[in-house]
């Protein structure tokens, strides 16, 4: 044996090892590929010795192979062997190879079942640690079941090594095997607070992982995270977990609004720039989440945008490209604040690396506007000039065309401009946007009527000139242009000023070598222009010049008859045969003019890209039915064999049978629909159709407004874009002049008449008048086109499979499958334990509830003492467990809330934590003992002034401290901190016996008015949502009612209980009487009458809040529901049964969700016209106007989708997907709503509820 | 996530390919030479992000590189890495590769590409940063390779010595090809 080993290794002495093998390499440069075939045969023979260290070393010559591109999966078998080995060397360099060269389809992975698992559960550390590693990469959907439990099992494994490891690849797991996230997200969750740091980051690293793609799982979370991120030193860490809260922030405003305060502190403190730019980028995701809701956070944009300017104007050039990234996200959402700094972005244009200079021009896009747009293309046009790489110039030619023709030409204000420039660019060489240049004019002539002449005078320039675009034949080159000025020549041939020469160019022999499909617009396009020149020269003396044309057009069209392109070829012969026709009439002397032109009368339309799309299908009509049986198979067949072009043949007869599965069905309407996407007549085939298609706004009712007469007209040759710019200037002075003297006219109006307000600031981008009104065509739509379009997300998404409920409690079906004993493995192979565990899973939602009421009800008995345990380890551990955002809370009052929800809202446990969550969101400052917490709840305080509108706040404190306490926060934020802390924790104290007070908001006039600070936009007063209920002498009740997000049926009512008397209030039962309509959702099993067990009892002075979830039927209607609160008042002495009445007030108010808006939504949500309309008018409302939309905002849920001025647009929707658009005008303390809706009723109710808030103030 | 971590040299020579996500082998070739293409174009005074190439990811993949001395290293990560943090972690990975191989140079990758492998695998693992402490990094390689070398005893030891003669005659064997400009300024290196 012993002899064995030495003679084995004294084999191996002569053995090749890596080294040796990349030596020799080396040393074959000129014949590597014979080399190292030579080696794969040494390294086969080599594997097959029975010698393991043998193996090892070919095995981990393979690996180096393989990077070199040789595929070595013949070898897997091996690798296995080799992974199996006992030595730590061998198994290292196995399970190197069989990450580097494994994955799903090797067949030999499932041999490795049982030896990952062995190496796993092995006493040394690192063979734990390299299966783990190898199996992170080739984990398979098996893999993760069979493994799922011995892994979440190492996550609890002593060595912080392995538990890091371990937590990483259950992400891995996840993935694969998504039925193990909820089981396993527990210790997971657990995971966030291990005292390793390295296992910390690598918990925080698979959540963030996971939350980035299915982020409302994870809302839930926000509070520890919250906390891992005020307590956190691991820069790792910090940056995953805020990149975490951008990506959640969307989901939650309120979230943002907790964020905001903490994350600017960061920036303001960090000096690790990584860190400081993802801080700057979350915060920019809060306030785009905001901006929807409130425009009040200007402060942390300049901060923002502030910073991002110093990491531009950095000479480290990624943190330019970075900050220049970032800058483009506040684009989209502040594009004010991003404009100022136009002069940098410009200055990123001249930068050396083309990175950047990319970026800046993304930046271009948002910030040009009316004024500017002009200024900004003239210096893009300069580098144009100057760029020397074809794809960076490429770039900027897109890019032009970008910023022109955003938003339906928004900016453009003289379209004859544009037009130079599309012209200018076409003397660009060697570009491949040919097309796109093309298609801009085309779009532009069709769309802009008042352009038509302008742009056919150029394109007929071009058209003379063609020789110089065709220089460049590729596909998509800049001959690509000729195919749009051909075609608008002829299109609009009426305004041509010379068309005979413009017909004979387009007729000119070099043509023929043009790309086939220009060629057949030029054969096309030039029987137009005949039309027209007949047209003209008929009219005048004896037919001789009308024939000469005829006789031109039979001379040159014979070229074209001859081309190899059939569609040339085609129109040309048509169109030959039609002129020779024509001929012959005209030596008869036969007027044909009229008819000719007859031929291509009537206007081609645009059609929006998407509106064949859009057309709904009619009621009652299926395209996939058979119109007739379809025939028996044996028939079919016989048919079958058919030639290639009796296919085409259109059949109008009877439907042909040829035997059609579903496959073949679908790819035949698949080609269907690209053919009639592909064909530009599609939608025109009947004419009458066009009729009904057009939309109320079409092309007639659009003015056809003169051109303005500064601008020449005829340019001679090609036309310099430049000269525009300066035409322009001196337009808009003259238009600033008139306006002037206009406004003075008006003045004097003012005395006489009843004066309107003109508002007399700088010249604002309004104020430009557009030298064309920008009169564009819209596109046509079918006429009950569907409004949205649902992008429906990649099926194919690994991650689509983890959106699972994290929060639901865990069935008992629901356990990772664990490899059991022997003798239930002699009945089951692994695979089928894994299978009938799934299965289980599967089963009918059932037996799950039934396990969980069971569970319930061991919780109801279990959870009190659990609870208690809890407190106590918690407050074993730290301190400070106490401020622990999520449970921690565990002072009695919210434990019970905390069980409470779960009994009174019982459909899903989930509300529990949602309800916690919302209660952590809603109560910015948290009372808390550590200075830590106090800080940033102080923070959060001095900066929730400006924002105090902030929806949920109940936190409003007694009046007069709070207003103390903010003319201190205005006065001195800093200096005073510490008094500031003291001060408020006494508050906290104070209010901890006061708690939550709600007045109503009437007091907020007042406030503002004490506040007297006069700025330009005053600090919003704090509001309250909450109304009275009821209120005795024991008891008061106070309410509020949202909206449920998740079902379109359910509201929930919460109502805060306050004990007003000296005794202990308990038993309370909350009841309410059901109408048809509206139903108060109780637990399963107890009757329709049955009140609700308010799950917690009041001790004297404390309040406390419960949540009832109610199920409507309708929500056009406001309703009452009449209801009970019972409950026992118990002294120390005697306890006394009381009641109180209450009446539920359900307004239509309470139905709508403020959401989210953009304007182009907006907008089309308006044009779409099945919205009603209504409108009110407040007297005599004295706020200021951003007051009144924070009031609207926020007692009645909607959202600012665009405010100018003293106008502002504002959305909302019911849980029932009804649209809300409000148009808020405020004049002279008048204020007039002018409202939409799909729902009159509502709309009406919606608009007497806002009248009433209204007359209340 | 990472998506990819390629070293290669000033030619495109591959010293390191990990893929954490499954491509043949013609196609990892591919997207090396394409990345090679798009990195080796670039001033080493420009920005080390680079939009992804069409190959590799899509959109949301970005090509976060540093050029030392000979060797790119290249990562392609998706955004949900910071784009700092990963320049942070390149100079870890190099500046742990120094303390383990001694000076390290391209030889070293060359030689040792299963060693630097090792190294890398206590790094990132399956496409997820593990470790980002470089004296945690290096005990653990250490550790491991104490191991190996415990393991080795009788019958390692005529191998070793018969790869110390082999080395001997090795002309080719300069370490003045240095990663030497390890020390660029990293913004933000210093917390971690």
């Amino acid at each position: 044996m012993a002899l064995k080993i030495v003679k084995g290794s004294i084999d191996r002495m002569f053995d090749k090892n890596l080294q040796d093998l990349v030596r020799g390499i080396r040393n074959h440069k000129e014949d590597e590929a014979k080399y190292i075939s030579t080696c794969i045969d040494e390294i086969k023979q080599e594997l097959k010795q029975d010698n393991i260290a043998v193996k090892a070393n070919a095995v981990c010559k393979l690996t180096y192979l393989q990077m070199l591109g040789y595929d070595v999966s013949w070898a897997a078998f091996n690798i296995v062997e080799v992974m199996s080995s006992s030595k730590f060397t061998y198994k290292r360099i196995g399970y190197l190879a069989a990450s580097q060269c494994f994955h799903e389809s090797t067949d030999v992975i499932m041999l490795t079942t049982n030896q990952i698992r062995k190496d796993l559960s092995s006493p040394n550390q690192y063979d734990t640690g390299v299966a783990l590693t190898g199996l992170s990469c080739f984990v398979t959907p098996d893999l993760a079941r069979d493994l799922a439990n011995d892994i979440m099992t190492l996550m609890s494994h002593t060595k912080p090594y392995i538990r890091k490891k371990a937590v990483l690849i259950m992400y891995k797991v996840f993935l694969k095997y998504p039925e193990s996230l909820r089981p396993a997200f527990p210790r997971l969750k657990e995971k966030l607070e291990d005292p390793d740091p390295g296992v910390q980051s690598a918990a925080v690293n698979v959540i963030c992982e996971l939350a980035r793609r299915n982020p409302k799982n994870y809302l839930s979370l926000a509070p520890l995270f919250f906390k891992l991120m005020t307590s956190s030193t691991n820069n790792w860490v910090l940056i995953k977990i805020i990149k975490l809260f951008g990506a959640l922030t969307p989901l939650e405003p309120r979230l943002g609004k907790k964020l905001i305060e903490p994350l600017t502190n960061l920036i303001h403190s960090t000096s690790a720039m990584s860190l400081l730019y993802e801080c700057v980028n979350t915060v920019i995701a809060v306030l785009i989440s905001l901006s929807s809701g409130m425009p009040n956070h200007s402060a942390s944009i300049q901060l923002c945008v502030q910073k991002l300017r110093i990491l531009i104007e950095d000479s480290d050039q990624n943190l330019k490209y970075l900050g220049l990234l970032a800058m483009s996200k506040i684009l989209k959402t502040h594009p004010k604040s991003v404009q100022s700094h136009k002069d940098l972005i410009l200055q990123c244009l001249d930068d050396k690396d083309e990175s950047i200079r990319l970026r800046a021009l993304d930046l271009l896009y948002g910030m040009v506007s009316k004024k500017n747009l002009m200024e900004i293309v003239k210096k893009l046009m300069l580098h144009v000039d100057k760029a020397e790489g074809t794809t960076y110039r490429d770039e900027l030619l897109t890019k032009i065309i970008d910023i022109c023709s955003q938003s339906n030409y928004q900016y453009i204000t003289n379209f004859e401009w544009y037009i130079s420039i599309l012209v200018e660019l076409t003397r660009l060489e060697g570009t491949r946007h040919g097309h796109l240049i093309a298609s801009q004019m085309l779009d532009v002539a069709i769309r802009v009527k008042a352009i038509r002449i302008f742009a056919v005078a150029q394109m007929a320039t071009l058209l003379d000139n063609a020789h110089l675009l065709t220089g460049n034949m590729q596909r998509n080159g800049i001959c690509e242009v000729l195919y749009a000025a051909a075609w608008i020549c002829g299109e609009f041939s009426e305004h041509l000023e010379n068309p005979m020469q413009t017909l004979e160019a387009m007729l000119r022999p070099k043509v023929a070598t043009l790309p086939g499909h220009i060629q057949a617009v030029y054969v096309q396009n030039a029987a137009k222009l005949f039309a027209t020149v007949l047209k003209s020269q008929e009219g005048n003396t004896e037919g001789t010049p009308a024939q000469e044309t005829s006789q031109l057009m039979v001379e040159r069209l014979p070229l074209f008859v001859q081309s190899a392109n059939l569609e040339v070829q085609e129109r040309a012969s048509c169109i030959l045969q039609l002129v020779k026709y024509i001929q012959k009439l005209q030596q008869k002397d036969v007027e044909v003019a009229e008819e000719v032109s007859a031929l291509f009368a009537g206007e081609l339309n645009p059609v929006a890209p998407k509106a064949q799309k859009k057309v709904p299908v009619p009621e009652g009509l299926d395209l996939d039915a058979w119109i007739n049986e379809p025939p028996s198979e044996s028939e079919s067949e016989d048919e079958q064999p058919k030639a290639i072009f009796t296919r085409e043949e259109p059949k109008h007869s009877r439907p042909r049978h040829t035997e059609v599965d579903e496959k073949e069905l679908a790819k035949r309407r698949e080609v269907r629909k690209q053919e009639q996407a592909n064909n530009p007549f599609y939608i025109k085939a009947s004419p009458s159709s066009q009729k009904v298609y057009q939309e109320t706004h079409g092309v007639e009712h659009i003015p056809v407004v003169q051109i303005d007469l500064s601008v020449p007209l005829k340019v001679p040759g090609l036309p310099m874009s430049d000269q525009y710019v300066k035409l322009e200037e001196e337009r808009r002075q003259k238009d600033r002049a008139d306006k002037k003297k206009k406004k003075k006219e008006k003045r004097k109006d003012k005395r006489t008449g009843r004066g309107k307000r003109h508002d007399s600031g700088p010249e604002s981008e309004e104020d430009i008048t557009p030298a064309h009104m920008v009169d564009i065509v819209t596109e046509e739509m079918p006429e009950n086109a569907l409004p949205s379009d649902d992008d429906d997300k990649d099926p194919n998404d690994p991650h689509k499979a983890l959106d699972i409920d994290l929060d639901k409690p865990l069935a008992d079906s629901e356990k990772l499958p664990v490899r059991s004993h022997r003798a239930a493995e002699a009945l089951k192979s692994p695979g089928e334990d894994g299978d009938a565990v799934s299965a289980a899973t599967l089963e009918p939602r059932k037996k799950r509830s039934k396990e969980k009421r069971e569970e319930k009800k061991k919780d109801k008995d279990g959870d009190r003492k659990k609870s208690k345990e809890e407190k106590k380890k918690k407050k074993h551990k730290h301190e400070e467990k106490e401020e622990n955002l999520l449970s921690g809370q565990a002072d009695e009052p919210v434990v019970q809330s905390e069980e409470s929800s779960q009994v009174a809202a019982p459909p899903t446990s989930t509300s529990a934590e949602v309800s916690d969550l919302d209660f952590w969101l809603s109560n910015a400052p948290v009372p808390s003992n550590t200075q830590e917490a106090a800080t940033v709840a102080a923070a959060a305080e001095a900066a929730s002034v400006p924002e105090a509108v902030s929806g949920t706040a109940p936190d409003s404190e007694p009046e007069e401290p709070k207003d103390a306490e903010m003319e201190e926060t205005k006065s001195s934020k800093h200096k005073k901190k510490k008094q500031k802390k003291e001060k408020e924790e006494k508050e906290k104290k104070k209010k901890k016996k006061h708690h939550h007070h709600h007045r109503h908001s009437d007091a907020g006039g007042e406030e503002s008015v004490q506040n007297g600070t006069v700025e330009e936009e005053e600090p919003l007063p704090s509001m309250s949502n909450y109304c009275l209920l009821a209120e005795n002498s024991y008891i008061k009740m106070v309410y509020d009612i949202q909206g449920n997000l998740q079902d379109g049926s359910q509201v929930v009512v919460s109502v805060i209980f306050e004990n007003k008397c000296d005794s202990f209030l308990k038993s309370m039962e909350f009841n309410v009487l059901d109408s048809l309509n509206s139903k108060l959702q109780r637990p399963e099993g107890s009757g329709p009458h049955d009140g609700l067990t308010v799950p917690f009892q009041l001790p004297p002075g404390v309040s406390n809040e419960a949540r009832f979830v109610f199920t409507m039927q309708s929500i056009v209607m406001p309703q009452k529901l009449k209801g009970t609160l019972t409950f026992i008042v118990k002294n120390d002495d005697s306890s006394t049964h009381e009641k109180l009445d209450f009446k539920l007030h359900f307004t239509c108010t309470s139905y709508l969700i403020s959401t989210p808006c953009y304007s182009d939504a907006f907008a089309k949500l308006l044009e779409s016209g099945d919205l009603k309309s209504s409108s009110i008018k407040l007297e005599a409302v004295l706020m200021p106007f951003h007051h009144l939309l924070a009031r609207i905002c926020f007692h009645h849920h909607f959202s600012v989708v665009e405010r100018i001025d003293s106008c502002a647009s504002m959305y909302s929707r019911t849980i029932q997907g009804h649209h809300v658009c409000l148009l808020v005008k405020t004049a002279d303390q008048t204020v007039s709503i002018d409202a939409k809706c799909d729902e009159p009723t509502l709309l009406g109710n919606v608009l007497d509820e806002i009248k009433q808030t209204f007359s209340q103030c | 996530m990472i998506k990819a971590i390629l070293i290669f040299n000033n030619h495109g020579k591959p010293r390191l390919i990990r893929f954490y996500q499954y491509f043949a082998e013609d196609m990892q070739q591919q997207i090396i030479r394409e990345t090679f293409h798009l990195v080796s174009k670039r001033d080493d005074n420009v920005c080390n992000f680079l939009e992804g190439g069409s190959l590799i990811g899509g959109s949301d993949y970005k090509l976060i590189y540093r050029h030392y001395a000979t060797l790119y290293f290249v990562f392609c990560v998706d955004s949900s890495e910071s784009e700092l943090g990963i320049l942070d972690l390149i100079q870890v990975f190099v500046e742990t590769l120094d303390k383990c191989f001694e000076n390290v140079c391209e030889l070293d990758l060359i030689f040792h590409m299963d060693k630097v492998h090792y190294i890398l695998q206590e790094v990132v693992m399956g496409g997820m940063v593990l470790e980002t402490n470089m004296n945690e990094i290096v005990a653990q390689v250490e550790l491991q390779n104490r191991m190996e070398k415990s393991e080795g005893g009788l019958s390692g030891a005529p191998a070793r010595a018969v790869s110390a003669v082999k080395n001997m005659n090795l002309p080719e064997m300069p370490r003045n090809i240095n990663i030497g400009d390890i020390n660029i300024k990293v913004p933000s290196l210093s917390p971690f």
